[in-house]
C-alpha cells in the first residue's frame, strides 16, 4: 500500500486557502490546518468589545474553513516570536505596517518545524502570484521558499503551475497537471473554482489578514512608538489600540476614551494598570492615561474627557481620577470646547 | 472523572480556544476540561474547534457574566 501523504495547510480563514487545500483533498492527501495567532489577527477581539457588535454572531474563519474542509485545525500562538517580524522586517512594511513577506516567510518557517515535529510531508498555502503587490509577486515566491527554509516541501497548490516543480510534485505524490495556474489581481478564477467546489458564504477579506494593513490601526502604533522612543510592544499594547478614542494632548501621555458602553467595560479591566478618569456629575466615559502625567496634565485631561460627556455643555463637571495604587481624587472643570481640541490631537 | 478547570477570564479569543488545545493535549480520552471564561466568543469558537478535533462539547452555558465551556476529550484513537 502506498503512504498516505500528509500535507499541513496554512488557514487564514480566506477563500484561498480554503481552496487550496480542497485542490489537495482532491488528490488524496491528508490534510491539517495550522492557523497562527500573531495578536493582530482581525479574527476574535473586537466583537467581544464593542456591545452592538456583540448582537452580531461573528464565526472564526479559520474555524469555519476548517469545518467546511473537515480537516482539523490547529491554532498556533506565535505571539511573542512575531515581535521580531513587526519590528525589524528585514524585507520592510507594505502600504501601512504590514511586514507581508517577513510574515509569511516566519509563518512558513513554523509549518517547517510543525511538519517535522509531526511527520508531515509537505506545506501549502493559498498563494496566488502576483495576488498581492508586496508579498505575492513572482519573484516573492521563491524567496518565501528559501528564507524560511520550506525550500519544495512547500506547494502552492493555486499558482503552482507557473512554479518551478515541488518534491510532492516530482515524486508523483500529487499530480502537477491538476494544479492551478492562478495569477493576477483578479479573484475570478477563485470564485469559479470555489462556486465548482460548492463553497459559499466564504470570507472575502478586503485589505489582508490583520490589523496591520489598516491605516488607523499603523498610525496609532507608529505613534505608540515615537512616544516611548522604543520599537516595541505588549499584548495589552496592541489589544488597546484595538479600542476607543486615542487622544495625545502631548507626547508624554494619551488618552483612551471609551465611545460606548462596551468599550468602557473592556477599559475598565485595565484600572489596575492605568491611572484613570470617570465622570461623575455625568454620564459619561472611562479614560485610560498612558504616560507619567503631572497635575497639570491630569487637569487638562479631564477637561477633555468632560467635552465628551454629557455635561459637556455645562459650565462644570466633576471628575474622580484614579491612580494605579487605586488613591482617588475629585476635579471639578469646564469641558473643552472643540475648538480647544487640535485636530492634532487625534491619533 | 477527572475534570480540569482552566481560568481563561480576560482572555479574548482566540486565547481561550488556544489554552483548551493546549490542555487537551495532555489529557486523556475521556477527561473533561472547563473553560471560564469572560469573552462571549467562546460559546461558538470553542464549540466549533471540538467538533472540527473530534472532541465532545458538554456544554457552553452563560453564568453570572461569565461564559462556562465543558468539552470532554476524545483523541480518536482506538
Ligand atoms: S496581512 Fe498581516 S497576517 Fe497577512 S501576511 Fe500581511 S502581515 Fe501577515
Amino acid at each position: 500500500m502506498t503512504k498516505q501523504r500528509k500535507a499541513a495547510a496554512l488557514i487564514s480563514g480566506g477563500l484561498d486557502s480554503l481552496l487550496a487545500a480542497r485542490v489537495m483533498q482532491e488528490q488524496g492527501i491528508h490534510v491539517e490546518g495550522i492557523n497562527f495567532y500573531t495578536g493582530f489577527c482581525v479574527e476574535g477581539h473586537t466583537h467581544a468589545i464593542r456591545k452592538k457588535d456583540r448582537q452580531k454572531e461573528k464565526r472564526n474563519n479559520a474555524l469555519w474553513v476548517a469545518e467546511q474542509l473537515g480537516i482539523k485545525l490547529h491554532i498556533v500562538d506565535i505571539v511573542e516570536d512575531y515581535k521580531q517580524v513587526v519590528l525589524n522586517p528585514k524585507h520592510g512594511y507594505g502600504a501601512n505596517l504590514n511586514p507581508c513577506l517577513d510574515c509569511k516567510i516566519f509563518m512558513v518557517s513554523k509549518a517547517l518545524e510543525w511538519i517535522k515535529a509531526r511527520d508531515f510531508d509537505f506545506i501549502i498555502t493559498g498563494e496566488v502570484i502576483g495576488q498581492r503587490p508586496m508579498s505575492q509577486r513572482k519573484e516573492t515566491m521563491p524567496v518565501v521558499a528559501d528564507e524560511s527554509g520550506a525550500e519544495d516541501l512547500l506547494l502552492r497548490p493555486l499558482c503552482a503551475r507557473n512554479l518551478p516543480e515541488t518534491l510532492p510534485e516530482r515524486e508523483g505524490w500529487v499530480d502537477r497537471q491538476q494544479l492551478h495556474d492562478f495569477s493576477g489581481r483578479s479573484r475570478k478564477p477563485q470564485m469559479a473554482l470555489a462556486a465548482k467546489f460548492g463553497f459559499e458564504d466564504y470570507a472575502q477579506p478586503a485589505g489582508g489578514c490583520c490589523f496591520l494593513t489598516d491605516a488607523q490601526y499603523s498610525v496609532k502604533l507608529a505613534d505608540l512608538w515615537r512616544a516611548r522612543g522604543d520599537k516595541q510592544y505588549e499584548m495589552d499594547d496592541i489589544m488597546l489600540l484595538k479600542v476607543g478614542r486615542h487622544l495625545r494632548p502631548a507626547p508624554h501621555f494619551k488618552l483612551i476614551i471609551s465611545r460606548e458602553e462596551g468599550e468602557g467595560n473592556f477599559l475598565r479591566g485595565y484600572r489596575h494598570q492605568y491611572p484613570h478618569l470617570t465622570t461623575v456629575s455625568h454620564p459619561g466615559p472611562l479614560a485610560l492615561i498612558d504616560g507619567d502625567v503631572s497635575a497639570a496634565d491630569i487637569e487638562l485631561a479631564a477637561r477633555l474627557v468632560a467635552r465628551y460627556s454629557q455635561g459637556r455643555s455645562e459650565e462644570e463637571v466633576v471628575l474622580a481620577f484614579t491612580n494605579i495604587e487605586g488613591h482617588q481624587k475629585e476635579l471639578k472643570v469646564r469641558p473643552l470646547q472643540p475648538h480647544e481640541i487640535p485636530r492634532e490631537w487625534v491619533i | 472523572m477527572k475534570r480540569k478547570i482552566i481560568d481563561c477570564r480576560r482572555l479574548l479569543c482566540p486565547m481561550p480556544v488556544i489554552r483548551v488545545q493546549t490542555a487537551v493535549e495532555s489529557l486523556p480520552d475521556g477527561a473533561q476540561i472547563e473553560a471560564i471564561c469572560t469573552d462571549p466568543g467562546v460559546l461558538t469558537d470553542i464549540p466549533a474547534w471540538s467538533r472540527i478535533n473530534g472532541h465532545k462539547l458538554i456544554e457552553a452555558r452563560e453564568e453570572d457574566g461569565e461564559y462556562i465551556v465543558v468539552v470532554e476529550v476524545d483523541h480518536g484513537m482506538q
